[in-house]
């Protein structure tokens, strides 16, 4: 319970710290100087610090928007193993964390419509219709892990995989790995789905959403956005590759745990900012063919676990 | 018995009700009050004879007088009680919402009428789940197929709604001819009327008999259900009738076809072929994802609502057919979870449905619209209505820990189960209805997310819409009964799911309560595969949002909030620079064109340049592909052959008792022989 909390904090603490080593690298792959790591953060201060301005035309539903969406991310985080395998997985398993970012999607994508401005409509549009494959995408591959391990709580997964070497590993694994790599990419705002640094109208999805949000509400858009990509990428380590993760709260093991996990976490760090800098953005409508080759992935994935 | 006189008084006090009501249709306020407090009154009788059955067991009542069909009885055991108790709650909630909405009615049509009807409706739905007797099953049937007939035509003077009635009324036949030929099948097999006979009598029968019986009752409760292909009455019915009775028929109505489906597949057919249960799948499958398709491009609400009904149906076949597979398997355990799985989704779905029709009514009240692409701005201008129907679009769209999400957790843990099936195709098909199910799912919120959006938030799109005034309380209190009830039924499920499974146990042939709910903990499995508790997850979600709401504001201060125009580019913004409800649908409609097979056109006025266009015409259209292809087949070759027959219709009297005689003599002769 309370490791569980810990946890949840770290995350929620190191979520602008991951965002600024992404766009670090970027600026780094790009042959640019770039901003401190810790920009993220100064970023989400001064945001805290200043009034927000809502629209004449919102309802109450942007205003309890980016409660309901730190919220959500906050509850995720719970619910997720981190540096250790213990979570709060008995009280929702991967299903709930998948709706609960859901939950999330669902009151972004209301505030972007709330305000009544076509940028928001057409982000809130694209955003759902993006998820409609991604959702299901996740779901299944994260399916496969929960039939290889035998479990649907997500510390679970991590604890029976990481304690049986190399025995559970089958190509199932790969196959679920890639499309939730995918999904991540796309669920994040990040290229070839979405463009995340970009105010352009034709390319943006997440950022039109929350175009009308200032201030504090934004601070807290932002922040929940960011800790839910450092989820996505935990979950990935936790989940596919969860060698190395702490089964015990000895100081070997947790010295093992963190070690681990800033090493996956800045190799995926890394590995979005390269596929950052070396594609460019999908057409909105080449998209389907990308996510539904994802989603074909996931589903082979588990029937291949069924027949190899 | 205790039981006995509430049924009793269950039956006589709604036609009671109803025939006060239709004598006092002159007084027109008095009759309402006096129709719908008897239809509350009487779903209260509902709901005790539910609870008494699920504290003492089954019970079995007969007409005091005898017929030639044997005697009329009716029996109750738990499954029966719980589709009575959700009816009763639903109708419950319905009538007090009644009393404000009936009475716009008011010397526009017969509101007395109205209320005879509606009570007769509800007695109908009680006597269908509670009958044993497949002759009183089919007058009662017929009795609820007809009263809802007469409700859907209820504002007759509307374009269109006569027709969609009367097409209702031919596809609800349709389903009780193959309905009336598979109890006549069986009747042929046992001897007797009585439901209870059946099982016995299936178990002699050969297996073609038996999958004939199997298939003709699941087109028969199929249609009432609305499955595809035989779901188009349903989006045309449905919005059709007054809104309080559209929460009656999506909500509950279709319920009593799914609850004959498990009485016949678990109860009278007895031995299941693993066929049966992936039939029952694949249906399920394609009602749910074409349902929810069709359900996000449509900007009527309430057809919005009825074909998320046609999804939801084949959500539960879903669990059911997953289910079928278990048991034909001889995995009880697991039967009785997906069968558990399925309850939870009827209950909630009857919760959600009944709880956004009434909010499409207040709507449609508020508004004289039911366009979407009309509305907009309406949770500020009725803020109770909103919120409350932002709790049921939330449960539709599966938001933990409301009773949509509880429901279709459990039917996702029934299908992760099926790793226990030897046969592996099996579970490679219930693999790819695990992927149908999660696109249903992703599909829908974005349907019900457009369906909120575009209908309570940003700018009306029309003056009735800014105009829009919150609606009389009693509407407001039935409204509020349904939205508590989608909240508690999440997260206090796991006091509900030990009930469910003194439903499913006895058809399943095994008890998982003790095993699925430990404390507040739901454990839906065999061995330690998964588990979550939906009151924990609702403490954290407080507690989190708490801790949320006050660190935000201690950091930093506490900041104004400046209100100011959306940010407009330098054009004032108006109702039409708004995104439309076509337009958010449109990137899913462009992807499934497939589906949708769209129709478009695009017309511009010429002028001497291309790049200056005075005048442009943009049409989208959906092509109603079941009614071109399957429907407009159907009925040209009802119509030929009827034409074709009509050769023997010569109009003289003559001929016609020429023909009596001929078929008399033949009568005659067969029956010597």
């Amino acid at each position: 319970m309370l490791t569980s909390m810990v946890q949840a904090l770290l995350v929620l603490a190191l979520s602008p710290l991951f965002t600024g080593l992404i766009r670090r690298s970027k600026a780094y792959f790009q042959g640019r100087q770039g901003a401190s790591v810790l920009q993220p953060y100064r970023d989400l201060a001064k945001l805290f610090r200043k009034d927000s301005v809502l629209s004449h035309d919102a309802s109450w539903i942007m205003t309890i928007t980016p409660y309901v969406c730190m919220t959500a991310v906050i509850a995720a985080a719970l619910m997720v193993p981190f540096i250790t395998d213990s979570s709060l997985g008995f009280v929702g398993d991967l299903i709930v964390v998948v709706y609960l970012f859901g939950t999330m999607r669902f009151f972004m994508a209301l505030a972007g419509l709330d305000a009544g401005s076509s940028f928001g409509g057409m982000g809130s549009s694209r955003e759902m219709t993006v998820s409609a494959i991604v959702e299901p995408t996740i779901l299944l591959s994260i399916f496969t892990m929960a039939l290889i391990s035998g479990t649907t709580d997500l510390s679970g997964i991590s604890r029976n995989l990481a304690t049986s070497g190399l025995d559970l590993v089958r190509p199932a694994l790969f196959l679920a790995l890639a499309a939730f790599f995918i999904s991540t990419l796309a669920e994040n705002a990040r290229v070839p789905v979405d463009n995340p640094s970009t105010h352009l109208e034709l390319t943006m999805i997440h950022e039109a959403m929350v175009l009308e949000h200032s201030g504090k509400h934004l601070a807290l858009m932002e922040w929940s956005s960011m800790t839910k990509l450092l989820l996505y990428a935990v979950i990935m380590a936790n989940v596919f590759l969860p060698w190395g993760i702490a089964t015990d709260l000895t100081a070997i093991g947790l010295a093992t745990g963190i070690v681990a996990m800033s090493l996956k976490l800045l190799l995926f760090g890394l590995a979005i900012a390269l596929v950052e800098s070396s594609m460019a953005k999908l057409r909105l409508f080449r998209l389907p063919n990308l996510l539904t080759v994802s989603f074909s992935l996931s589903l082979l994935a588990v029937i291949s676990y069924y027949i190899l | 018995m205790f039981v006995d006189q509430l049924f009793l008084a269950l039956i006589v006090l709604p036609f009671a009700g109803a025939i006060l009501a239709a004598t006092l249709n002159g007084h027109a306020k008095t009759s309402v009050r006096i129709a719908f407090t008897v239809s509350s009154l009487s779903s209260l009788l509902g709901l005790a004879v539910a609870f008494l059955i699920f504290l003492d067991g089954e019970m079995r009542w007969e007409l005091p007088f005898s017929s030639p069909f044997g005697p009329l009885s009716f029996y109750l055991d738990t499954l029966a009680a719980f589709f009575l108790g959700t009816i009763s709650v639903v109708t419950f909630a319905v009538s007090v919402y009644s009393f404000g909405y009936a009475n716009h009615y008011e010397g526009k049509y017969p509101v007395g009428l109205l209320g005879a009807m509606f009570n007769i409706f509800f007695s109908s739905m009680v006597m269908v789940v509670s009958s044993s007797n497949a002759i009183l099953f089919l007058i009662m049937w017929e009795t609820m197929s007809l009263s809802s007939f007469f409700l859907v035509i209820f504002e007759h003077r509307q374009e269109g709604t006569v027709g969609s009635g009367l097409f209702y009324l031919i596809m609800t036949h349709i389903g009780t001819a193959a309905i009336g030929m598979g109890l006549l099948l069986m009747y042929v097999n046992s001897g007797s009327f009585d439901l209870s006979s059946f099982p016995g009598a299936a178990q002699g029968m050969s297996d073609v008999l038996r999958s004939a019986v199997f298939l003709l009752w699941l087109v028969g409760f199929g249609a009432k259900a609305g499955i595809v292909p035989l779901h188009v009455w349903l989006p045309m019915a449905h919005p059709a009738a007054p809104s309080n009775v559209s929460a009656l028929m999506s909500a509950v109505m279709v319920k009593t076809a799914i609850y004959m489906l498990i009485r016949c597949c678990f109860g009278l057919l007895g031995v299941q072929d693993t066929w049966w249960g992936i039939t029952v799948l694949a249906i399920g499958c394609v009602s749910a994802l074409l349902g929810v398709m069709y359900a996000l491009i449509e900007s009527d609400i309430k057809r919005m609502l009825a074909f998320s009904t046609v999804e939801n149906v084949g959500i539960m076949l879903i669990a059911l057919g997953v289910a079928m597979v278990f048991g034909s398997y001889g995995l009880k355990e697991l039967a009785g979870l997906a069968l558990i799985a399925c309850l939870m989704h009827v209950l909630s779905h009857a919760l959600f449905k009944s709880l956004l029709f009434m909010g499409a009514g207040s709507v449609l009240l508020a508004t004289h619209t039911k366009d979407m692409e009309r509305l907009g701005g309406l949770a500020k201008r009725m803020p109770y209505t909103g919120a409350m129907f932002l709790i049921g679009a939330l449960s539709a769209s599966a938001i933990p820990p409301l009773s949509g999400f509880i429901s279709e957790w459990l039917i996702f843990q029934a299908m992760l189960q099926s790793f226990s099936i030897p046969d592996a195709m099996v579970k490679i098909l219930i693999t790819v209805a695990l992927g149908t199910l999660a696109i249903t799912g992703a599909l829908a919120a974005a349907a019900f997310l457009k369906v909120f959006g575009i209908t309570f938030l940003a700018r009306p799109r029309s003056r009735d819409a800014d105009e829009a005034r919150e609606v009389p309380k009693s509407m407001l209190l039935g409204m509020g009964l349904m939205a508590a009830l989608c909240v508690l039924a999440g997260a206090l499920s796991f006091a509900i799911l030990p009930g469910l499974d003194q439903v499913s146990a006895p058809l399943a042939g095994a008890s998982i309560a003790d095993s699925l709910v430990n404390g507040i903990e739901i454990v839906p499995t065999v061995g330690e595969f998964s588990q979550a508790s939906p009151p924990l997850i609702a403490v954290i979600i407080l507690a989190v949002m708490g801790l949320v709401l006050t660190l935000s504001q201690a950091y930093g201060g506490r900041r104004k909030v400046v209100r100011a125009d959306t940010w407009d580019c330098g054009t004032p913004l108006t109702a039409r620079t708004e995104y439309s409800g076509r337009g958010f649908s449109n990137p899913i409609n462009r992807m499934f064109s497939w589906v949708y097979r769209p129709i478009r056109t695009f017309r511009a006025t010429r002028s001497p340049s291309p790049y200056i266009r005075t005048e442009m015409r943009y049409t989208s259209t959906t092509q109603p592909v079941f009614e071109k292809y399957l429907y407009g087949p159907t009925e040209a070759g009802v119509r030929w052959a009827a034409k074709k027959i009509s050769v023997i219709q010569t109009g003289s009297i003559q001929t016609y008792l020429g023909y009596i005689f001929v078929v008399l003599v033949l009568l005659l002769v067969a029956l010597r022989l």
